[in-house]
């Protein structure tokens, strides 16, 4: 019994370790925050494939050693400007249930440990004003938007349906 | 009963046991009824089987499939050990068949950790009362035979045969193995021996013994003896099966003990009406060359997750693609490596060979698949009042796992249209001047790397007017009807919400048939053709892939994008003459191959890439094909033919967009990844 307890210690440790952490990256001149148990891995660029028919932030196809995970850029997803892929240019690999993502950013800047009073809830604004945004974090002077997982990964199945409509 | 969960390694093995024990015994029951007779296997077969079922049930509490298998055990323990006479064989199949059925569903809710809450005591009841019945009618035979019914469930002690009636008569039908020769001087052998247990017999044909003519005789009609005996029919029985160089016997005990004068060659069809207790057998040493084999098969195969399978295919996948990485590696380039060269080319070999067996692994034979429809044409032709006889033909093809299973329905659907709008009725069929029994055969064969299944009756077939009236009706054409060729018209069938039958019967016709089994079998990357001919029967051929893992595929190039097609849909591959190329005002281009035009279809349009060519003669044109549909595909370069592993393409893509003109991916040597496209979906655009 004792061990089995030793081990919940040991899982939700580890899950300990990871709550508050975020991954900061930047586009442009704004920076943004994702949870880190989403990521699995940061990788450079990588040799994209493109998939036709597809809605333009959705580049294509990569290779992840064997496993085929579609790519998106977060630029192009954020409806900001398309800028030229550069050796800072990174791909973030999330994953949620079973869905894998690559994610492309401008360049990752550090992990931050963010307490929860250092999380703001997104200010209210008209609807669907904040779909991707969960809250925004205050470290160091600075402000970042983190963004909802999830939600980025998921949400566009609905926009999916509007487009074939 | 409380809900079990599905971890427990006992039920799956109480499922999978009785899944098994089930099939087979289903499929020995369709085999009987067919010759309209139970044969002691079956009935022994049955018995035990149903004895299996109620113990492992009980066991596992399931009291409804219990009770009712015991109920089944019982009637079969009783027809075992009587042997009753006037048996309505048909109503036992049925009731048999019944219980099957029950079973099956029961298992299906274990299956689904669901409580069980089928009721069986209708069919029991009906069971019991098919008992009763046949216990009454054969009183007579029980009793002068001085047997008793069975008393207790539990005690099954075979009554004692001996001390029975003296001087019962039997009739021996026996068939001498093929090849052996000399059968009549073997069947006065049998007779000689005969004088041992019996004075009182006389056989046909007479003249064995002066005769050599009657060895022919023997060899066609068999070998009848008819013998009057105190002996029991066991003791009977053991010494034909003990007799060298019998193919096959049957033994019969006369109930009406008719003069041995009397006694006619019996005409096969009279046989089977002929109300005496019939009991057919194999010779003894090809019984136990049967069980022997059975049991080696039960011990040398293991059932295994088809999840983990899955798994290990996709690792020998990925070592595949791992293997042309380091030995197609580019840095190898200009090395002079002789060694490694050799050690290179025997790690290929090998991957290959572990990439075959892991695809054979995968195989199953239809036989299964099939067997499932001689059950549904039964049903159905029973129901519809329709005669209808099953072929199957080349049902050990095999086919690769998961493509049966997707293929299982729509062949379902088939084969009961077949039945149901294909075979007229009996009385139709004799005024048509066609035999009164209707023909549905199943035929599966390899052709290439497809895999076709036919399904064709000797029915009524298709009417050509009907479908285009329909079909105008319903404003499928838009058409002359002198345009459109004899295929496009029966493939109208397979339109959602067509449907010619008049009346929606409980099997077929409300019009959600043939455009499901299209939909289905184009999952999988197969085909449906039909064809038909007024009054001769209607031909229905799916067209399935052997395999959905791995694909002969042409690599070609557009830009800097790479794609790959299935070889076997490539016509040809040509470069173009400005001559042959046409242009219509609409601004559609079109191609002349040998006096045919095809239209052009630009890959870098199609999927807005940049091509290094826009001007078709620099490229290359791919004429692809597929329902005998084609059409000229325009790319920059072909790179060559591999084979490639099929990797369906992310979820999260497919979830965003079915992309028609696309059906995988796969990575190439080189790590990068190439666009499968899916021909059947770029005709349809």
């Amino acid at each position: 019994m004792a061990q089995t307890d030793l081990f919940n210690l040991t899982e939700t440790e580890d899950e300990d370790t990871l709550r508050g952490k975020y991954l900061i990256f930047s586009m442009g001149d704004e920076f943004f925050g994702m949870e880190i148990r989403y990521i699995t891995e940061i990788i450079g660029i990588q040799p994209i494939t493109e998939v036709p028919e597809m809605p333009e932030y959705v580049k294509g196809v990569t290779n992840l050693r064997g496993k085929i995970i579609p790519v998106m850029d977060a630029r192009l997803r954020f409806k900001k400007a398309l800028r030229e892929y550069d050796d800072r240019t990174c791909i973030i690999v999330v994953e949620t249930g079973d869905v894998s993502i690559g994610l492309i950013v401008d360049s990752v800047a550090e992990v931050l440990t963010l307490q929860d009073e250092d999380i703001a809830p997104p200010p209210e604004m008209g609807k669907g004003g904040h779909k991707y945004i969960k809250g925004i974090g205050k470290a160091g002077g600075n402000v970042m938007l983190l963004l909802d997982c999830q939600r980025l990964l998921t949400d566009d199945e609905l926009d999916a349906i509007g487009l074939v409509g | 009963m409380g809900k079990k969960t599905l971890n427990d390694p006992i039920l799956d093995l109480f499922i999978y046991e009785t899944a098994q024990n089930i099939e087979q015994l289903e499929t020995s029951i369709l085999a009987v009824e067919k010759a309209s007779s139970f044969s002691l296997d079956t009935i022994n077969e049955i018995f035990r089987v149903m004895h299996t079922i109620k113990g492992s049930s009980a066991m596992m509490m399931f009291d409804n499939i219990a009770i009712l298998s015991h109920a089944i055990e019982d009637l079969f323990y009783y027809i075992r050990e009587e042997k009753p006479a006037d048996m309505d064989w048909a109503l036992l199949s049925d009731l048999v068949l019944e219980g099957v059925d029950f079973i099956k569903l029961e298992m299906e809710k274990v299956k689904n950790a669901d409580g069980l809450d089928g009721d069986p005591s209708e069919l029991i009841k009906s069971i019991k009362a098919f008992l009763s019945s046949i216990k009454n009618g054969g009183s007579k035979a029980a009793s002068e035979i001085g047997m008793n019914p069975p008393v207790s469930e539990h005690y099954y002690l075979a009554p004692d045969n001996k001390g029975s009636a003296r001087g019962k008569a039997y009739e021996v039908m026996l068939f001498f193995e093929e090849g052996c020769g000399m059968e009549n001087i073997r069947a006065f052998a049998i007779t000689h021996r005969l004088k041992d247990l019996t004075e009182d017999f006389s056989y046909i044909p007479e003249d064995i013994v002066d005769n050599a003519e009657s060895a022919v005789v023997i060899r066609e009609h068999g070998f009848i003896i008819s013998l009057k005996t105190d002996k029991s029919y066991k003791e009977l029985y053991d010494f034909f099966a003990g007799t060298a160089y019998i193919a096959d016997f049957e033994l019969k005990e006369l109930t009406d003990a008719p003069e041995l004068e009397k006694i006619e060659v019996p005409k096969s069809d009279e046989e089977t009406e002929a109300p005496v207790k019939t009991v057919k057998a194999q010779s003894a040493e090809q019984t136990d060359g049967g069980q022997a084999e059975s049991k080696s098969n039960q011990h040398s195969i293991i059932s295994v997750d088809v999840i983990k399978l899955d798994k290990l295919m996709d690792l020998v996948g990925e070592m595949v693609i791992a293997e042309a990485m380091v030995t197609q590696n580019p840095e190898l380039n200009a090395l002079q490596l002789n060694s490694f060269y050799k050690a290179a080319r025997q790690l290929r070999k090998i991957t290959g060979e572990m990439q075959d067996m892991v695809m054979s692994i995968r195989m199953v034979p239809l036989s299964a698949t099939f067997r499932k429809m001689n059950r549904i044409v039964r049903d159905v032709s029973r129901k519809l009042g329709k005669e209808v006889e099953m072929t199957l033909i080349g049902e050990g093809t095999e086919v690769d796992k998961n493509i049966i299973e997707h293929i299982s329905d729509p062949l379902m659907h088939l084969v009961r249209n077949a039945v149901d709008h294909g075979i007229e009725n009996p009385n139709e069929r004799l005024a048509a001047g066609k035999p009164k029994i209707g023909q549905v055969t199943l035929e599966a064969k390899n052709a290439g790397s497809d895999v076709l299944i036919i399904v064709k009756d000797d029915g009524k077939g298709i009417s050509k007017e009907l479908i285009l009236k329909k079909a105008r009706e319903q404003g499928f054409v838009t058409k002359e009807d002198n345009e459109l060729t004899e295929k496009e018209i029966y493939n109208m069938i397979c339109l959602p919400g067509f449907s010619t039958n008049k009346d929606i019967t409980e099997f077929s016709g409300r019009g959600v048939g043939m455009d499901v089994v299209t939909r289905k079998l184009e999952a999988v990357g197969g085909s449906v053709s039909i064809d038909s001919a007024e009054g001769a029967g209607t031909v229905t051929t799916l067209k399935i892939p052997l395999t959905l893992a791995i694909i002969d595929g042409m690599n070609i190039r557009v830009g800097s994008s790479k794609y790959t097609i299935p070889t076997t849909s490539i016509k040809e591959t040509f470069r173009v003459e400005a001559r042959d190329l046409i242009q219509d005002p609409e601004g559609n281009e079109m191609i002349m191959v040998r006096g045919q035009c095809y239209p052009v279809l630009r890959l870098h349009k199609l999927f807005a890439v940049d091509g290094d060519n826009t001007d078709l003669t620099k490229g290359i044109l791919l004429m692809i094909e597929q329902d005998e549909k084609c059409v000229g595909l325009f790319a920059d370069e072909l790179l060559g033919q591999h084979q490639v592993v099929v990797k369906a393409l992310p979820s999260y893509i497919k979830n965003l967009k079915q992309v028609a003109g696309l059906a995988g991916c796969t990575l190439l040597g080189d790590g990068s990844i190439s666009l499968i496209l899916n021909v059947g979906g770029l005709l349809s655009m």
